[in-house]
């Protein structure tokens, strides 16, 4: 029973709580780096590891950290984390580095790390944790996978870099960009919607009872209900 | 028995128009521009605009089947889309590229928003300003087949390099120059927009206004050059749109003057984007940027029903 409890905990992350299609946090580097399956994988895995280490040492820390500075204490665990993520990809994988710029330190404020230490690795324990950010981070390099071979293979008619050329007469240039982005994004959405209907949190239970963070709230802090009333 | 008292809400009287009646009217209006595009652009223009139409009304059909709704293929507004859609597309553009447009058109701009009377924008001109971004092959506009193809600029372009000599008005009016199927030929679209009026399909307020607004800014930026300015509102698909896409019922405002703001600020939008936009022609996006602006325009506008309140 208790297995059960943790295999579902990991496979949440996947699809049902897929953080990018169904909790829809971490969207700025999900459209920016999906132009390139390469770049989507490399985000994923990256992320992936800063979400894992986060929310094994916050966990960890969960009694020793004072509630009312939490948010600081989980940036700068995060911040150290993505640090050494980013020169480890600076010195073993300078190509990758060059790829991804700016959106690779951006991971610091990446909203799945911060809202997993928040909503799960602050209330949870160690084990529980690493195994939350394991389904997390693969769900989430999944998703980028997903929409970046999408965007790719029909919008630049290549797969990691490797040109198809049998699509290459029709590409449909619009997906690389920007707003096909979003279209493809809409897409993802709608499908994992219609895949987990019934089981994924619905839209409308997301007052106080429907957050994912509810049972973890407390209603006295909570800013949704002051901006209400 | 027989002396039945029948009870019905309101309203009484009915007009006895119904929506594919007023579909099947703009379709009869567009009529004379497709058999001109057909003319001037020759066969494989048909082959287009059949394309389009067939892949709109079947992509309609097929949402609705999926998503277990009411057929609503029979009001003709599909197969409008993708008649208006076809005219507004270049006769040499490749085929796949005319089904892709057509299932943005009915998929994402009109069923998934609740199917006809629901969508925000109009899909015809939504679709046409995404495949102008999705496919750079748009911009090749396709040359008339009946005469001499020595020119390699639409006219709108021609206007713009200020060396090139200016298309003739003439030209222009019958429509014999570079441009998609059915914008070309002024004539046609003008016998289409006197159809209209007199079937009462549409009012004067929003052609007129956004054709005069264009043509009134066109002449301060041609250096007070009325004929330039003439030529400015002939060429690129601004009749067209004005006429066509600019009067659709559900993204455009019901009041008459908010079909006159709506007018004015498409001209507006249109005549800055021709001349400092990175594209050629802002008709499309004048009526998109209006279209989103239409709910708005509409409060501002709407009448103080007798014995309502302030709104």
């Amino acid at each position: 029973m208790k297995n059960n409890g943790n295999l579902s905990i990991f496979a949440n992350g996947i699809l049902k709580e897929n953080p990018v299609l169904v909790l829809i946090l971490g969207t700025c580097p999900t459209l920016a780096t999906t132009t390139n399956v390469f770049g989507a994988f490399g985000m994923g895995i990256a992320a992936l590891l800063v979400l894992v280490c986060s929310n094994f040492l916050i966990s960890l820390l969960r009694k020793v950290i004072p509630n009312n500075v939490r948010i600081p204490c989980y940036i700068v665990i995060i911040a150290g984390f993505v640090t050494v993520v980013e020169m480890l990809v600076k010195a073993f994988l300078p190509a990758l580095y060059e790829l991804l710029g700016v959106y690779l330190a951006l991971i610091v404020v990446n909203c799945i790390i911060l809202g997993r230490a928040e909503m799960f690795a602050s209330k949870n324990t160690v084990g529980k944790s690493v195994l939350d950010g394991l389904g997390m981070g693969i769900g989430f390099t999944l998703a980028l996978c997903a929409m970046a071979t999408i965007r790719e293979v029909f919008g630049a008619a290549s797969f990691a870099g490797i040109a198809i050329p049998f699509l290459a007469d029709y590409k449909i240039e619009f997906l690389v960009k920007a707003p096909g982005g979003m279209v493809v994004y809409g897409l993802l959405i709608a499908l994992v919607y219609v895949l987990t209907s019934g089981k994924a949190p619905q839209k409308k239970k997301f007052a106080c009872t429907g957050c994912p963070g509810a049972e973890f709230c407390k209603p006295e802090a909570c800013t949704m209900e002051k901006e209400e009333a | 028995m027989s002396k039945l008292l029948r009870l019905s809400v309101s309203p009484h009287i009915h007009s006895g128009r119904s929506t594919s009646a007023i579909m099947r009217d703009v379709i009869i209006a567009l009529l004379p521009a497709t058999i001109a595009g057909t003319i001037i652009f020759g066969w494989r223009s048909l082959l287009v605009l059949a394309t389009c139409v067939l892949s709109c009304v079947l992509f309609e059909a097929l949402f609705n089947l999926i998503a277990k709704k009411d057929q609503t293929v029979s009001d003709l507004s599909a197969a409008l889309t993708g008649l208006l859609l076809g005219l507004n597309l270049p006769a040499n553009l490749p085929l796949w590229q005319c089904v892709f447009g057509c299932a943005f058109a009915i998929l994402l701009v009109k069923c998934i928003f609740g199917g006809i009377g629901c969508n925000l924008v109009n899909p015809a001109i939504t679709a046409r300003v995404f495949m102008l971004i999705a496919f750079s092959s748009l911009t090749k506009q396709a040359f008339p087949v009946i005469v001499d193809t020595a020119s390699t600029a639409t006219p709108l372009a021609q206007m713009a390099d200020t060396e090139a000599a200016m298309p003739a008005l003439s030209d222009l009016f019958l429509g014999t120059t570079g441009g998609a199927i059915g914008e070309t030929c002024a004539l046609a679209l003008l016998i289409g927009f006197v159809y209209l009026l007199v079937r009462r399909v549409i009012t004067w307020h929003i052609p007129v206004t956004f054709v005069a607004s264009v043509f009134i800014l066109s002449f301060f930026f041609e250096g007070f050059d009325a004929v330039r300015a003439l030529a400015a509102i002939l060429s690129g698909g601004l009749l067209i749109a004005a006429i066509f896409m600019a009067t659709d019922y559900v993204t455009s405002p019901a009041t008459a003057w908010g079909k006159v703001i709506f007018g004015v600020g498409a001209g507006i939008f249109t005549v800055l984007i021709r001349y400092y936009g990175v594209y050629p022609e802002g008709v499309s996006f004048g009526i998109l940027i209006m279209n989103i602006l239409t709910p708005y325009i509409e409060k501002w506008t709407a009448h103080k029903v007798f014995g309502g309140t302030k709104a």
